[in-house]
């Protein structure tokens, strides 16, 4: 099987803030694979060096074969997709979901986009009566839908996940990270997905990396996580944590 | 129109669930217009400004005399009466024609100076936000050397160097104004340019150029379109000190300005000559700021979206 | 044991542009010295329910109940000036985001001193002595130093602390905490509850915790009260839950991922117009 992602010895500086620390990892085709760690781990800031919005100091990328640069051309961004955070930042306040999803198309020089804007809103469960609605008209769990038709109006290969539910209700949650497993299913999507949630990436992943101030802490597959059978101290302290409250 | 069918045109505006890309965009604009129209005031600005338009469209059938040639051997400086509603000036002229004839002048320079300034400040700020760095710097250094001077001194440098003119008037008050535009697309830009939604934009391999025009512009135009507004004021205020001056429209023109200008000698005796034209310089100034406040109110992104 | 608080029909209404929204619509609980939890989505009223206790519900809301009592105070009867007093010195409130709710040109350590002394005639270096204690409480381990920071110098979990030191010292007998750890870290979560545990068994506080996290509330609250569309659907015991009735509840439960549990796709919540009604 051939890799879809290759990261090695990452770093990335913000004004002298290392973010990441040399950082490696492989993310074979078709894979789900989890980043998982609490806030300044850099695991979102490995997904933004992936897509070239946050600056590479040193280390190297390859996706789908292809050692990546300093900037990034047209014919990446139709291999790589990302969804965001945050829906209620992610889509811009002036557009319809017709014009948010028009874009890619227009950028990308697609003829057909009719046919193709109505297909991605079937895909992700939303249908023709969301077209020409603006953003505020939707709800959290609509516009991450949106979001997600957004990423894949292109056809990427690459989905890569920024915490894609963690602003959502858990019911929502629930929604979204079925649809998005229906999706990779059915389109056999790579997918690199960020949480803090160490149960969201065991459910969606089948491998995972540990992160810590901007280090891989270990790596694992999912059923080592669900069997404990983890080395390092911190990641067993994520697992306790996601158990709740156990009063001493 | 039956209350049935008002009903129904107004529930299809607000549909929350558009049926096509003019119903969405109707839709948008009827909601602006709610809480527009929800401002006394501001309706009283929007009358205002409408009048102007008519005033300065139909000036040629409102207007009783000719605006340049008067009777100067029976009609000088006189007093307001019902033959001559705002009185004559010292060429005899009716003065009441003059003022609905100025109106067209008026209109232009604002005009002008709207349509040259706010783009040039659009893009100014705009590009200067959203490139950053060294370019940021150039451009808003420009921009800060002509927000250094009073701008009745720069547009009077201006209309000095370019020679006096109505023409040159605008072109010299477009120069001075466009500036604050700049700064006020240039803030905007950078409150916008690291959220999610443009770098989502990025992510699909849009260019800089096409990101500043279709997704960062769209969001500028109406803190710049309500400025604008507002500014309108005191761009007819700058025209008319111009022509004040003797540096903007020259007479015969019907220009309010210089009309001012021409009865400063006789305003304690004849004091109509000045004082009509001042009155609709205010008149007009106040119309402006009305509709710019309440444009701020239905536009400002700020306000909310809902 | 008597009731410490009494909530009986509370509502709260705010006036839009369209109409009427009733954000909360009947809810009828009440809390002894005990650990209860109030769960719900957004939108489900958990936040308006906590904030018209505490008495910061928005100026244009109205509230009515035919009951809202605490330790048998009318707290919809009495003046603002007596609310306020209650507010701080036997009622307190902690937000979720520490970085809103604190000072942010004061010292962590004034605002502690500061709200002492609003409630209680101290002298300086006592104040100061007690909130050092209070520091130290919330195991800050160097508070000496954290006194003399500003809000913006401190982490979350740190500042979640302060938060929780300056609201307790004034030694209030019910507290409410409104998504006290949504912002943390989930590692930093736990310290800050355990923290929050032991000081309101210790003291005998009552506790009334606001969060969106069922499975968080369940393990740290004795009782649950579960909201939904601004009504309360169930009430339970938290060692209960398993066997809770409403399908809310129980869909609320069981769409979460779980480590160990593995379900493609996981169940989702399929909402009934009757549960709001």
């Amino acid at each position: 099987m051939t890799a879809a992602i290759v990261v090695e010895g990452l770093e990335v500086v913000f004004d002298r803030f290392r973010a990441l620390k040399g950082v490696s990892l492989e993310v074979r085709e078709g894979e789900s694979y989890g980043l998982v760690g609490e806030s300044g781990s850099g695991k979102s800031t490995l997904l933004r060096a992936i897509t070239g919005l946050a600056p590479v100091s040193s280390g190297t990328i390859t996706v789908n074969g292809k050692r990546l640069g300093k900037s990034r051309d047209r014919a990446f961004y139709r291999e790589v997709q990302m969804v965001f955070q945050d829906p209620y930042g992610s889509l811009h306040p002036r557009q319809t979901v017709d014009r948010l999803l028009q874009e890619p198309l227009a950028i990308h020089g697609f003829a057909d986009g009719e046919r193709r804007i109505e297909r991605a809103l079937d895909e992700v469960g939303l249908g023709k009566g969301f077209r020409f609605r603006y953003a505020h008209q939707l709800s959290g769990g609509q516009r991450q839908r949106v979001a997600i038709a957004r990423a894949l109006i292109l056809e990427p290969s690459i989905l890569l996940l920024d915490e894609p539910t963690s602003a959502l209700d858990a019911s929502v949650q629930a929604e979204v990270l079925n649809l998005l497993e229906e999706v990779r299913r059915r389109r056999k999507l790579t997918f690199l997905m960020v949480s803090h949630d160490l149960a969201i990436i065991t459910h969606m992943c089948e491998r995972l990396m540990v992160m810590q101030n901007g280090e891989a802490v270990e790596t694992l597959t999912a059923s080592q996580l669900i069997g404990h059978r983890v080395d390092a101290d911190y990641t067993r302290n994520l697992l306790r944590a996601s158990e709740g409250f156990v009063r001493a | 129109m039956s209350a049935e069918a008002i009903q129904s045109r107004r529930e299809w505006l607000l549909s929350e669930r558009p049926a096509s890309r003019m119903q969405a965009r109707l839709g948008r604009a009827y909601v602006a217009w709610r809480r527009f129209s929800a401002n006394r005031l501001a309706l009283v600005g929007l009358l205002i400004i409408i009048a102007l338009l008519l005033i300065a469209a139909l000036a040629g059938v409102l207007a009783p005399y000719s605006p340049t040639f008067g009777d100067l051997k029976n009609a000088r400086l006189l007093a307001p009466s019902a033959e001559h509603w705002f009185g004559t000036d010292d060429l005899g002229r009716d003065i009441l024609s003059r003022i609905l004839y100025g109106s067209r002048w008026t209109l232009y320079v604002v005009i002008l100076v709207a349509i040259i300034a706010a783009p040039i400040g659009l893009l100014v700020g705009t590009v200067a936000g959203y490139a950053g760095g060294w370019t940021d710097a150039i451009l808003m250094r420009i921009t800060d050397i002509f927000l250094a001077f009073p701008k009745l001194i720069l547009a009077l440098a201006f209309v000095a160097a370019l020679g006096p003119g109505i023409e040159n008037a605008v072109l010299a008050i477009a120069i001075t104004s466009w500036p604050p535009y700049a700064r006020i697309a240039r803030a905007e830009t950078l409150t916008v340019r690291n959220s999610d939604y443009i770098k989502a934009v990025q992510l699909m391999g849009a260019s800089p150029f096409r990101i500043v025009l279709r997704h960062i512009m769209p969001l500028c135009i109406s803190s710049l379109i309500i400025r604008v507004t507002l500014d309108m004021a005191g761009i007819i205020l700058t025209a008319a000190g111009l022509g004040f001056l003797g540096l903007g429209a020259q007479p015969p023109l019907p220009e309010w300005g210089t009309m001012i200008a021409s009865g400063r000698r006789f305003v304690l005796d004849q004091w109509w000559v000045a004082g009509a034209p001042g009155f609709a310089i205010l008149i007009v100034s106040l119309g402006f700021n009305l509709l710019g406040d309440g444009l701020r109110d239905a536009l400002d992104p700020r306000s909310g979206d809902q | 044991m008597s009731a410490l608080l009494d909530v009986e029909d509370l509502r709260v209404t705010f006036p839009t542009r369209t109409g009427l929204i009733e954000a909360v619509r009947g809810v009828s609980f009440s809390l002894g010295r005990e650990r209860l939890g109030i769960v719900g989505e957004s939108g489900s009223g958990k936040s308006q329910t906590g904030r018209a206790i505490m008495g910061l519900t928005p100026p244009q809301a109205r509230i009515s109940a035919n009951k809202l009592t605490f330790d048998g105070i009318d707290l919809l009867g009495v003046s603002s000036r007596q609310r306020r007093a209650l507010r701080g010195n036997r009622i307190a409130m902690i937000l979720q985001d520490p970085k809103y709710s604190l000072d942010p040109v004061m010292s962590i350590g004034r605002q502690i001193v500061e709200t002492l002394r609003t409630h209680e005639t101290v002298t300086k270096a006592e104040a100061r002595e007690r909130a050092l204690a209070m520091l130290e409480a919330v195991q800050i381990r160097d508070p000496k130093r954290v006194f003399d920071l500003h809000p913006h110098e401190v982490s979350g979990g740190m500042g979640q602390r302060a938060m929780i030191a300056m609201m307790l010292i004034a030694g209030p007998e019910m507290l409410i905490a409104d998504e006290p750890t949504s912002a943390l870290d989930v590692t930093v979560q736990l310290d800050v509850l355990d923290i929050l545990d032991k000081l309101v068994s210790e003291r005998g506080m009552g506790l009334i915790f606001i969060s969106h996290d069922l499975r968080l509330v369940s393990s740290f609250c004795d009782r649950v009260v579960v909201m939904y569309a601004g009504k309360v659907v169930e009430q339970l015991k938290a060692s209960e839950l398993r066997h809770a009735q409403h399908p809310y509840t129980r869909g609320l439960l069981n769409c979460m991922p779980r480590i160990g549990f593995e379900r493609h796709p996981l169940p989702v919540l399929e909402r009934k117009p009757e549960w709001s009604a």
